[in-house]
């Protein structure tokens, strides 16, 4: 049952790659089906699961031994637990919705067979991420959704920038994968396993500085794929992939698996204060560098890239706290999982009525133009702000209390954080949808059609109540309970007196952003007088430029001057010694004059040394 | 016999093929594609009838050869040569299809020539993998140079005269070495058995004095790294590479370099378990820089063939570091390891050559735009490339995985300073896949490069499979290799080290 | 007589014969000056043996004469060929065989 969650978009994936042209004319509804399906399959396993028992809900499912070579036992198991249920559900709801969309999405694009297959393999790998019983197993999927987002990413193969973002993404990941790696070899070594259960069950025997090397380097992990400090700067470049994926794997699933990786391994993460530690300066870095990038963005993607970094802070910051903080971690996520995916399909939608322009200087006074991705944009946009009653509210306020538990410092950074979100979001709101129109000569405006609307519009309503649903009905902290751990804080600021704070934060922010842009006309060149702050984010707080200084010049130094050193001194050694033997043979061989007497003197002169030296022996 | 037969297959092939008038191209084509899938279902056959529960020789056979200096034709295969075996008899059809047309291409020497060069190869790379009298395992050593050398020197690129006298002399001083080291060591086996011994099994047992151990291990440790090939002896490799015919490069890099780390993990641990202990840090070293060496090289390189000559010498590095770190883990991986470096650059040599004769230029900076012409070749060359560079879900990514696992147990800096490679593997080959196959296409790259054959596909198609049904199902090749590397860490009396906390019951 | 002598009268004959080798020109000259080498070392065989008083120094002589023999028809087949294409015997002027 569970594999067949895997299997299925899987085996929609092949058939499409292996089909060929064959399959183009039915291509995008064989992905949309077997993801559709998954859904199904994952929301009966859901149900079936409610049904029983807390203590019966966590399944597993032993396909076969994987890998044996002495004590390194690796099953190829599945589990399916309360955790990974939630995941299953946002991964397969969330990506049939995108599948539907990109039906109208890429409906020109002569590669739209090979792009539903992409995205068919992308949930496979996931579910398989989200699914595995062991790290190993997780690793195939971590990477699985790795190349998926690769391929996407690069989906636009023509242009240079969108490769180079694709190869960007992939290299930027593996360093984290680094981590991954030595996270679970120093489990095998330390705990001679690697499976949940065994490391959840032997962690406590670990010595603690062993326990903190693996919390760190699963961090590295998690701060490659959720694009966090300092490994953030994939993010921004993979808006160069088509909009669906930006919206499926760069917003709603693939970048929190850092997060999802950081929960898994609670039981590592609960001994160790200093790896905790090192998780939250991590997320309050991240949280207010992606906003503070997001503030300058001209480019609707980006603006909505440095909003997911920032949001994903949040995750991992309330991740970073511990038991108080893992389930809101979670909660938020699936909350983010919604808007956001809602907020990029709106994009999109844009997008698709501007002749793919992202300048949202280019915008400007949609609302009438394009009202159902204005309203279903505006819920979204409420939800990710933190409006009560709206989804993003729930979880974030969560976040913000116990993050004020925790430490005061963390709380005012998330307080902060949620200020400058509303600034920016309004910015993004005001200047696509309000003001006067800015448009291009030749764009013309119009809404997209059903089959895209639809989706924007389900995921509106997930904005709308997705939080308290599942904060209300399906009480999703005692939900998670029995796989994360869940503590009340002992102490913090009353949520009677920081509602109100936040609110009034929040405010403050879309009401300064509301001056400065709704009220204002846009110039439709972005100024270049600005301050260096303003330059700053526009150049993504200089992340890009430190990557180069330091890892890209020196490398290519070191390959160009290693090259030389091949090529002349390794080589040039060899061939020196094989010139030298030549040049000696060379002039040895002038001795061959061809004058009989010449070597009839040489043989005299040998003869006579030979007697000479029998004599001087003898002697 | 049944292994003297496997070696009689494609001899009897080679002879048949060469015998025939020139003019049958066709004809010598089909017929060696024929002995070489012959010799495949013999080696099938070989690795069904192993006893996976002992980790010894099987299918042993001895007789006497010289036996004044105490010289036997002894065969026998462990689960590890057994493994190499199929890998190479797998590659072997692989490279005939692929090559079905270098023969006419190079412009030179016979078609039927090519063909029976290659058959003659795979006898003798069945007579390395198999022999288990060191002295008649010298005799193959060797006498695999000479069908290499005419297949690069006689089908080769403009530069092959070069390449090839370069390979020959690199391997031949190389094996002199060992040939010094190897009479020594029928010296020393007279003095403590009376009666010289070449036979490996004896050998295993002998009680050398550390001082011999360490000098003899030298002299074969520096054949296998010439061949391996180890940073700084790698240099012929690159050139060969470049010269050579794609299937001939498949052939060498994939099955004929295995034999410098099948000897150093089949030979030089058991035979000289003191000195490989001595040695052990020293080569763990040289292993870690020829991981980055090569991979920095790789990034360096303009031609295709070269790039991925040194993308080869930065795996050989892993393979060395897990045999060295004598775990179990790194010496499985490694044997692993060897067996899926054969399919995965052999795929990306094949693909290599088959966008370099299209485009007739290795030069990375002459194509670009690939995919645009040639989708389906495209994503031949990426998933390749990916199981170049271990991605999860390969075979490549296991072995990697349990060398350095292997590695961590024993040596964790350089468990972790290796782990760093596959950083740098996803930049060569992902950079090399951005040049040369996305982008717009020039006019040359859409007038020349066309879509890959049925052919070409049929060719290239069983490694690809192989590499990812290994990377799920990887049981298949470990319950062949693991029993023999249990008996080579009895050889040399190590143990896997026990994992700081013991749970009961955990982990399966 | 000295046996002593006989060694003296082969070391003369032998360095006449180096001395021939190395200074005529002509072919047929520097032949015979390899022959008179040959003889004084068959000179200083016979000797030894009949100081020694063993046969093995006579049986040394015989297989030098022999070589001789050979070498006489060899030599004078090569050297009258030479003569008759290049219409000379100088062996100076036999200088193909370099470098």
């Amino acid at each position: 049952m569970i594999a067949a969650l895997i299997g299925l978009p899987l085996l929609g994936a092949t058939v499409l790659l292996l089909g060929g042209r064959r399959t183009n004319a039915w291509g995008h509804f064989l992905a949309v089906a077997m993801s559709a399906a998954s859904f199904l399959l994952g929301a009966f396993l859901f149900i079936q699961m409610v049904g029983k028992s807390e203590e019966e809900r966590e399944i597993g499912q032993h396909l076969f031994d994987w890998i044996s070579v002495g004590a390194f036992q690796i099953p190829f198991g599945l589990h399916l637990d309360q955790l990974s249920i939630v995941f299953v559900l946002l991964i397969t709801g969330v990506g049939t919705l995108i599948h539907i969309y990109s039906i109208g999405y890429m409906e020109h694009d002569p590669n739209r067979r090979r792009f539903f297959a992409y995205l068919n393999l992308f949930v496979a790998a996931m579910l398989l991420l989200v699914l595995a019983d062991n790290y190993f197993l997780l690793y195939v999927g971590w990477e699985g959704v790795g190349l998926a987002s690769y391929l996407l990413i690069s989906f636009y193969q023509q242009k240079p920038s969108a490769a180079t973002a694709g190869k960007k993404a992939f290299i930027v990941n593996r360093v984290g994968d680094v981590g991954l790696s030595l996270a679970i070899m120093l489990m095998f070594v330390t705990f001679g396993t690697v499976t949940f259960e065994g490391v959840d069950a032997a962690v406590a025997s670990g010595s603690s500085s062993t326990v903190t090397w693996i919390g760190l380097a699963l961090l590295l992990a998690a701060c490659g794929k959720s694009a966090q400090f300092p490994l953030q700067s994939w993010l921004l470049d993979a808006m160069e992939g088509p909009t669906p994926v930006s919206a499926l794997i760069h917003a709603a699933t693939m970048v929190t698996a850092g997060v999802y990786l950081i929960v898994r391994a609670h039981a590592i993460f609960d001994l160790s204060e200093t790896a905790r530690t090192a998780v939250v300066i991590v997320g309050a870095i991240t949280l207010l560098l992606g906003a503070f990038i997001g503030t300058a963005k001209d480019d609707i993607k980006k603006g909505l890239a440095g909003s997911t970094m920032s949001q994903i802070g949040y995750m991992v910051l309330a991740a970073g706290l511990g038991p108080v903080g893992y389930v809101f971690a979670i909660f938020h996520l699936l909350t983010h999982g919604m808007f956001k995916a809602g907020l990029f399909l709106g994009a999109g939608s844009v997008m698709h009525g501007m002749h793919d322009d992202v300048n949202m200087r280019h915008y400007g006074a949609l609302r009438t133009m394009m009202k159902i991705t204005y309203a279903t944009f505006g819920l979204g946009f409420l939800a990710i702000i933190g409006v009560p009653p709206f989804a993003g509210f729930w979880s974030k306020d969560e976040i913000i209390y116990v993050a004020f538990s925790q430490s005061l410092i963390i709380g005012l950074a998330t307080l902060l954080g949620a200020g400058v979100t509303a600034f920016y979001m309004t910015r993004m709101m005001a200047m696509t949808f309000f003001g006067e129109a800015r448009w291009e000569d030749d764009v013309h405006p119009h809404e997209s059609p059903a089959v895209m609307t639809i989706p924007m519009i389900v995921l509106a309503l997930g904005s709308v109540f997705g939080g308290m649903a599942m904060l209300f009905v399906g009480d999703i902290e005692h939900w998670l309970e029995p796989v994360t751990g869940f503590a009340k804080p002992e102490h913090s600021v009353s949520h009677s007196v920081l509602i109100p704070i936040t609110l009034a934060v929040v405010l403050g922010g879309a009401l300064f952003a509301w001056l400065r842009y709704g009220r204002r006309p846009v110039p439709v060149v972005a100024p270049t007088d600005v301050r260096f702050l303003t330059r700053a984010a526009r150049a993504d707080a200089y992340g890009d430029a430190l990557n180069e200084a330091a890892f890209m010049r020196p490398g290519q130094y070191l390959t160009r001057s290693l090259t030389w050193f091949d090529s002349k001194a390794i080589d040039g050694l060899v061939s020196g010694l094989a010139a030298s033997i030549g040049g000696l043979s060379a002039r040895a061989r002038r001795l061959q004059n061809g004058y009989a007497r010449s070597y009839a003197v040489t043989m005299l002169g040998g003869a006579v040394l030979i007697a000479l030296i029998l004599l001087l022996v003898r002697l | 016999m049944l292994l003297t037969t496997l070696m009689l297959i494609p001899l009897v092939g080679s002879i048949v093929v060469f015998l025939l008038p020139a003019a049958k191209a066709t004809l010598a084509k089909q017929i060696a594609l024929g002995f070489a899938l012959a010799t495949l279902v013999g080696s099938v056959l070989m690795v069904l009838g192993l006893d996976n529960s002992s980790g010894g020789l099987q299918h042993v056979e001895s007789y006497d050869w010289i036996p004044a200096f105490g010289i036997s034709w002894t065969l026998g295969v462990n689960g590890i040569s057994a493994a190499l075996i199929v890998m190479a008899a797998i590659l072997v059809p692989v490279v005939i299809v692929a090559g079905w047309w270098d023969a006419e291409n190079s412009g030179r020497g016979t078609v039927k020539g090519f063909f029976a060069l290659i058959l003659a190869l795979e006898v003798f790379i069945i007579g390395v993998f198999t022999a288990n009298d060191l002295f008649l395992f010298y005799v193959f050593f060797e006498a695999m140079l000479f069908p290499i050398y005419f297949l690069i020197g006689r089908f080769g690129g403009p530069q092959r005269a070069y390449a090839a006298m370069k390979f020959l002399l690199y391997s031949l001083v190389g094996g002199l070495f060992m040939l010094a080291a190897l009479i020594g060591l029928y010296v020393v086996s007279s003095r403590e058995l009376g009666q010289g011994t070449f036979d490996y099994v004896t050998l295993t047992s002998l009680n050398i004095d550390p001082a011999t151990q360490k000098m003899l291990f030298l002299g074969f440790f520096f054949a296998f790294a010439v061949k391996a090939p180890m940073v700084p002896f790698h240099t012929w490799l690159p050139d060969a590479t470049a010269e050579a015919t794609p299937g001939t490069s498949t052939l060498l890099v994939g099955v004929l370099d295995k034999v410098g780390t099948f000897g150093m993990l089949h030979f030089l641990l058991p035979i000289f378990p003191e000195a490989s202990k001595f040695f052990a840090p020293v080569i763990i070293v040289l292993a870690v820089i020829s991981i980055f060496y090569g991979a920095l090289l790789a990034i360096g390189q303009t031609d295709v063939m070269r790039l991925v000559a040194f993308t080869s010498i930065s795996h050989f590095g892993f393979i060395v570091l897990g045999i060295f770190v004598m775990t179990s883990q790194g010496l499985s991986g490694s044997s692993f390891y060897m067996v899926n470096h054969g399919f995965s650059t052999g795929a990306l040599f094949l693909v290599m050559g088959y966008l370099v004769s299209r485009r007739g230029s290795k030069r990375i900076a002459d194509f670009g735009g690939v995919q645009k012409v040639a989708p389906i070749l495209t994503g031949v060359f990426l998933l390749s490339g990916l199981s170049g560079l271990a991605l999860p879900g390969m075979s490549s990514f296991i072995s990697e995985f349990l060398v350095l696992a292997g590695t961590y147990a024993v040596n964790p800096t350089a468990a972790i300073i290796a782990t760093l490679g596959i950083v740098m593997a996803a930049v060569y080959i992902l950079w090399l896949y951005q040049r040369m196959m996305t982008g717009v296409p020039s006019k040359e790259v859409e007038e020349t490069v066309t879509e890959i054959s049925r052919r070409e596909l049929v060719a290239i198609a069983p490694a690809l499979a192989i590499i990812i049904a290994l990377g799920f199902v990887p049981q298949v090749a470990l319950n062949v290799i693991n029993p023999a590397v249990d008996q080579v860490q009895t050889y040399v009396g190590v143990t896997d080290p026990e994992s700081a906390v013991v749970i009961e019951g955990s982990g399966s | 007589m000295n046996p002593n002598n006989y060694l003296i009268l082969a070391a003369i004959l032998f360095t006449i014969g180096v001395y021939g080798v190395l200074v005529r020109r002509n072919a047929i000259i520097v032949f015979m000056s390899v022959e008179l080498m040959l003889n004084a070392a068959n000179l200083a065989f016979v000797a030894a043996a009949r100081n020694t008083g063993t046969l093995d120094g006579l049986v040394v002589a015989f297989f030098v004469m022999v070589v001789a023999a050979a070498e006489v028809v060899v030599g004078l087949a090569i050297i009258v060929t030479i003569f008759r294409t290049r219409r000379s015997a100088s062996i100076d002027e036999a200088s193909l065989m370099k470098y």
